[in-house]
């Protein structure tokens, strides 16, 4: 802290200070934490942990739809708010999507009249289905001043509800091969590559970026230059709500079946990929390429866990203490640059 | 319309403003002359920064009319009154932290490529150069534009928003303490920013508690005193002696402005 401005400097004596981007400590971190666990693999396991295609390949593809997720999250809490609604919309998202891809050999069809449907339409009912919940969020955040938390949570509830109440607890399954293709293989990672290498571009190098910082930095400020902060939150909510619905359709079709439970505690992965990757929960701060690198290390730890046969219960708890400890990370990192 | 309100830059009448039960503005008659600096002083919570907010459309009237530039104005946001010339350098800086200098100068106005609207590319290079000419207009040095104002100091930010307010204004320039967390050399760059507004023929309101400043800087001396007016006094015909009795109450209302 020896470069804190002496507020009697003229402005010229201040020494040019720009911080290093936040991804580069995320990356650093990332190849720490590989390397910790090719070390333990070769201590405790006598064999490579990274230098396994399958292992690698098998992690990015069980991380990238929570990542697609990740995205709009990361976007909403660069506006300084929260959204606790994304894994119950995809559990929503699935159900329903699904019921719109059933093939016409499976008898027990939800919409017996309507199967055999070309892909699109479950596609454009999933993120329409997403793209309203977000709508939702959205308003109620804009206009009723209920804080993000409380307005998402109740998403959070009814949409899971949603999830459950529309085939009574019942799975859908059958997908037609063209709907099942959206999961398969490698496919869901290529949609998550597409869509962060979109939305990082949009929020670096567009109005609506510069402005969803601008929110998060100071609303006051943002509403005082001529942004219209209501419709920008609304459109940064549906964003997250769009997304949610992909990755509802995406698990759904790569799991073959849609089911009620899907993408519980999907949320809080999604909020711990964004605040690992130096999103701040205080808003103003995060990118799209630092939630890829959280996503990343979120998936080495739990890919390093399995690797060392470290007991699934134990798995859930570290997995607690590793959110828990990305939140205190950015309280840290907040109170140092709130003296900056 | 008489010639002298031809000149009138902006006009309040009977412009008042109640939160809940707090009257924080009452019975405000303001007036300001094309070309004329003035100051607007008084003690904390004596309503300054409420008449501010009034007539730049950030809150709207309680009661009362707002003339600007010769023709009755209702704004309804902050947009509207920077849409018709006038600028302001609200009270808590109103920069964003995590945006770097160009960013901050055309927050809410950036320049685009092409209309996409909200997905419209930003015409970065295009800002950059237009922020490089503003802060030299203002004399204002900052070593590195694309650094964020979180890593500036308190004169830089606050030289950051006056230069924003300075190069945009075309009627008027509103200023709300904008030397209260400034050191000593600092507020001298600021008020030489303010001397080229004045050459430059650019109205300016500025709101100050620093007595020294608003007599070297302004012609005209508006009071404020819990929520009202209570005197408007050119410098040459007033000191110091006086404007503090004004302020604290002591003396009684003085020359409330005549609109015949
Ligand atoms: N948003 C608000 N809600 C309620 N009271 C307010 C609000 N803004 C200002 N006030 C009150 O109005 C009065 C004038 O405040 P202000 O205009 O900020 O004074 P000044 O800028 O002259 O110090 C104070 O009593 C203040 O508490
Ligand atoms: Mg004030």
């Amino acid at each position: 802290m020896t470069e804190v401005a002496n507020p009697t400097k003229t402005s010229e004596a201040l020494p040019v200070r720009r911080n290093r981007p936040a991804e580069i400590n995320v990356l650093i971190g990332l190849l720490v934490i590989a390397i910790v666990f090719e070390i333990l693999g070769w201590l405790v396991q006598g064999q490579s942990f990274l230098a396994n295609g399958e292992r690698l390949r098998i992690m990015i593809l069980q991380v990238s739809v929570v990542g697609i997720i990740a995205i709009g999250v990361t976007q909403v809490i660069i506006t300084g708010g929260i959204d606790l609604s994304s894994g119950s919309v995809v559990g929503a998202t699935a159900m329903i999507a699904m019921s719109f891809a059933q093939v016409s050999t499976y008898p027990r069809a939800v919409f017996p009249g309507l199967t055999d449907l070309p892909v699109v339409v479950p596609i454009a009912i999933g993120l329409g289905c997403g793209l309203l919940a977000g709508l939702i969020n959205g308003l109620l955040i804009a206009y009723t001043r209920i804080p993000p938390f409380i307005a998402t949570l109740g998403m959070m509830v009814t949409a899971r509800g949603i999830a459950k109440w529309y085939t009574k607890g019942q799975p859908v399954s059958f997908p037609t091969d063209s709907y099942a293709a959206i999961g398969a293989g490698m496919t869901p990672v290529l949609i998550f590559i597409a869509m962060a290498i979109l939305f990082q571009l949009i929020l670096r190098y567009t109005i609506y970026g510069r402005h969803t910082y601008a929110i998060g930095s100071n609303e006051q400020a943002a509403r005082v230059s001529g942004i219209n902060v209501e419709r920008h939150l609304i459109l940064v909510y549906v964003i997250a709500g769009v997304l949610a619905g992909l990755a509802g359709v995406v698990l759904s079709a790569r799991g073959l079946t849609a089911q009620s439970g899907m993408g519980v505690m999907y949320e809080l992965d999604a909020i711990a990929m964004a605040v690992i990757g130096g999103t701040s929960l205080a808003g103003g701060r995060g990118s799209i390429v630092g939630t890829t690198l959280g996503m990343l290390i979120f998936g080495v730890i739990i890919s390093g866990f399995t690797f060392l046969r470290i007991d699934a219960y134990y798995q859930e708890m570290l997995k607690g203490l590793i959110i828990v400890g990305a939140v205190v990370l950015d309280v840290y990192r907040q109170r140092y640059r709130g003296r900056s | 319309m008489s010639d002298t309100q031809k000149d009138m830059i902006l006009k309040t009448v009977g412009l008042a403003k109640r939160y809940g039960g707090v009257h924080a503005l009452e019975d405000a008659n303001f007036e300001l002359k094309a070309g004329e600096h003035v100051a607007i002083v008084g003690d904390n919570g004596a309503g300054k920064s409420t008449f501010v907010r009034q007539i730049t459309g950030v809150e709207q009237p309680s009661a009362g009319e707002i003339y600007f530039d010769g023709e009755k104005v209702e704004f309804k946001s902050p947009i509207e009154a920077r849409d018709c010339g006038i600028e302001t350098v609200f009270q808590n800086l109103a920069l964003a932290d995590d945006l770097d200098v160009p960013s901050n100068l055309f927050l809410g106005r950036e320049e685009r490529y092409f209309n996409l609207g909200p997905f419209s590319i930003l015409n970065e290079r295009k800002m950059l150069a237009h922020a490089q000419d503003a802060l030299r207009t203002t004399g204002v040095k900052i070593p590195d534009l694309r650094n964020k104002i979180r890593n500036m100091s308190g004169g830089q930010r606050q030289c950051v928003a006056i230069s924003r307010a300075a190069s945009f204004a075309s009627k008027l320039i509103i200023m709300d303490e904008p030397t209260a967390a400034l050191g000593v050399q600092e507020t001298a760059q600021v008020e030489n920013i303010i001397r080229t507004l004045k050459s430059r023929g650019i109205p300016l309101i500025l709101i100050s508690h620093n007595l020294r400043q608003v007599f070297d800087l302004v012609d005209r001396i508006w009071v404020f005193r819990r929520g009202r007016i209570v005197g408007a006094v050119d410098r040459s015909k007033t000191d110091g002696n006086e404007i503090v009795s004004l302020i604290t109450g002591v003396k009684a209302a003085v020359d409330a402005p005549d609109f015949a």
